[in-house]
């Protein structure tokens, strides 16, 4: 399966300056994803470092209780929306794709990256253009959605599972091998809370870089994954 | 001379046959099985003969013997006694020197397949094992010659089961675990700094009564005693939910019994029966002493960063440094990064229209 990306000129002008690229179901997650990634990175804070104690009967309180409980709620959310888009990379249309391929022996699609790393390093004065992600954008939301979130589901359902303990589906499924590949539980708590940190500095550069791209290159970014359709200027 | 059975063995001993029979009740409580087990129990106690079990001591400290011996429910002194066979072990045996060798190649001959052997300890590999002698060899030879013919191995302790402290980094001797160096006969790890004392003499007990070896989890440690967390059976666990936690030894909290997780407690992520079977006799344990749980049964417990601390230390980056540190660090940098990117691009933009309606003009 290739991932073709590049604007196809001829295509674009007759179809008007603008394609439809991202799907509702795409854009659905994205902004579904938006409100996972952030539920799940303060609950997960405070989960490692609680909040100062609340006073009163333990009974009255369920504090921890809430915030683990908004944790795994989120997490459940999170792993749906990733299987449903995986779905979707199969039905939905080309560009649904991307995300989990990259065409790593595709010698143009290296080249647009080092184009890309020159633009960033202000080398270049104009960008390419893409119809999909650019070639390094493409592999950042590789390495930080696909592979990381991947991993924290992994590692988070695992973790879940020793709560749930024998016979639930997540200690079956992660727990029963994750935590001994590990070695024991605190190390697969420590990469957990490791990786969550790469997403969080994953989400800076992404808003960052949507945002720029916005208003210097020669594409829409942000109304993209609202409406879905990449329009393209000189 | 045939071996005798338990059941002969207690009656040698004035245990009367009700006393008997309530033993093996309490045996089936301990083990966790319903009272109709108890018969069973009884009738494997009376047909069977005892499983000569032999203990060797390799690099270690002593504590599980420490803590076998001190085992309230069934007494240490019936185990070793009444209801196990135990031929040899330099600790507690009163046999010395060649007397007591000559032992354990005897049990090998007569017993060949049929012994079990407990190890408390481990090897060290480092020097051709120079780093632990045991009667004048090498402890990893005696261990592999005696593993050998042994029907079942108990690794007894976080030594036999992981390593423990002699093979905390750097390892200077390479003190390796059992089941890395014999790999061709079923091992029951019961790890612990030192196992709880029930635990050692239950797993026996279970062994000797069935002639099988308890169900494994995947890291090789009996179910029924580390299948759940000290953190899932914890009784400060509604400490925990409620949010309620120590912030110092010396606080209204800790006074309160709150939980201990924010001192580092390691509860939550430390498979072993604590919680429910306790210490001497069931008096208490670390956590209802007031303390955190270090994570002694645990793989690798002296290597993951501080026993006070929550979020431990990641090794892998040489300088003692925790997720939060690293993490933190990064998303700072990644945050100042785009702040000083965005004003070079802005400068950028400005210069380049700039340019262009100069060029226009």
């Amino acid at each position: 399966m290739s991932v073709k990306t590049e604007v196809d000129e001829a295509a674009l002008t007759a179809a008007g300056n603008s394609v439809y690229v991202y799907e509702a179901p795409v854009r659905a997650w994205h902004w579904i994803n938006v409100l996972c990634i952030i539920t799940l990175s303060i609950t997960g804070w405070f989960i490692a470092s609680p909040l100062p104690s609340v006073s009163g009967e333990a009974s009255e309180n369920f504090l921890m209780g809430y915030i683990r409980f908004a944790h795994f709620a989120a997490g459940y959310v999170f792993a749906v929306g990733l299987l449903v888009r995986l779905y979707w990379a199969f039905v939905g249309n080309h560009h649904a794709k991307q995300l989990f391929i990259l065409p790593v022996t595709d010698s143009k699609w290296w080249a647009g990256m080092f184009k890309e790393i020159r633009w960033y390093l202000y080398l270049e004065k104009q960008p390419n253009k893409y119809i999909g992600h650019n070639p390094l954008g493409h592999l950042f939301m590789f390495f930080a959605i696909t592979l990381g979130g991947t991993f924290m589901l992994v590692t988070g359902f695992a973790l879940y599972g020793e709560g749930a303990q024998e016979g639930h589906w997540s200690h079956w499924l992660f727990t029963s091998w994750v935590i001994p590949l590990f070695g024991q539980s605190q190390d697969v708590h420590t990469w957990h809370h490791f990786i969550a940190w790469g997403i969080v500095v994953f989400v800076i550069l992404h808003v960052y870089t949507a945002i720029r791209e916005d208003i210097m290159s020669r594409q829409t970014m942000i109304s993209a994954m609202i409406d879905g359709k990449r329009t393209f200027r000189e | 001379m045939s071996t005798e059975t338990f059941y002969e063995v207690m009656r040698r001993q004035g245990i009367s046959r009700r006393s008997f029979l309530k033993f093996c009740s309490l045996t089936a409580a301990s083990l966790g099985l319903a009272p109709t087990m108890a018969p069973q129990i009884a009738h494997a106690m009376e047909t069977k003969p005892r499983t000569p079990v032999i203990w060797l001591h390799g690099l270690e400290c002593t504590c599980c013997s420490e803590s076998f011996i001190r085992s309230a429910h069934p007494l240490a002194k019936d185990v070793v006694l009444s209801m196990l066979s135990l031929d040899y072990d330099d600790t507690l045996m009163a046999a010395a020197g060649h007397q007591a060798e000559e032992i354990i190649a005897e049990i090998r001959k007569k017993y060949k397949g049929n012994f079990i052997l407990a190890v408390e300890g481990n090897p060290p590999l480092n020097e051709d094992g120079m780093f632990c002698i045991h009667g004048g060899r090498p402890f990893v030879e005696v261990l592999k010659e005696t593993a050998a013919d042994a029907k079942a191995i108990i690794s007894w302790g976080a030594c036999a089961s992981w390593g423990c402290v002699q093979a905390a980094k750097p390892n200077p001797t390479r003190a390796t675990p059992v089941h890395k160096v014999i790999t061709d006969k079923p091992i029951i790890k019961v790890p612990g700094c030192p196992p709880i004392a029930e635990v050692m003499t239950a797993v026996v007990t279970y062994m000797l009564t069935f002639d099988r070896i308890p169900e494994l989890d995947r890291q090789g440690r009996p179910k029924m005693f580390y299948g759940q967390r000290i953190h899932d059976k914890c009784y400060r666990r509604p400490h925990f939910d409620a949010g309620q936690f120590v912030e110092e030894w010396d606080d209204e909290a800790a006074r309160k019994g709150y939980c201990l997780y924010k001192m580092g407690c390691k509860g939550p992520t430390t498979y072993n029966a604590c919680s429910t079977v306790r210490w001497n006799g069931g008096v208490s344990f670390p956590i209802q002493s007031g303390h955190g749980c270090i994570g002694c049964s645990e793989e690798g417990f002296w290597d993951k960063g501080g026993f006070y601390e929550r979020v431990t230390d990641i090794k892998q980056f040489g300088v003692e440094s925790n997720a939060d540190a690293v993490g933190g660090t990064v998303a700072g940098i990644a945050g100042a990064a785009v702040v000083a990117h965005a004003a070079v691009s802005a400068l950028t933009k400005a210069r380049d229209k700039n340019d262009q309606s100069k060029g226009g003009k």
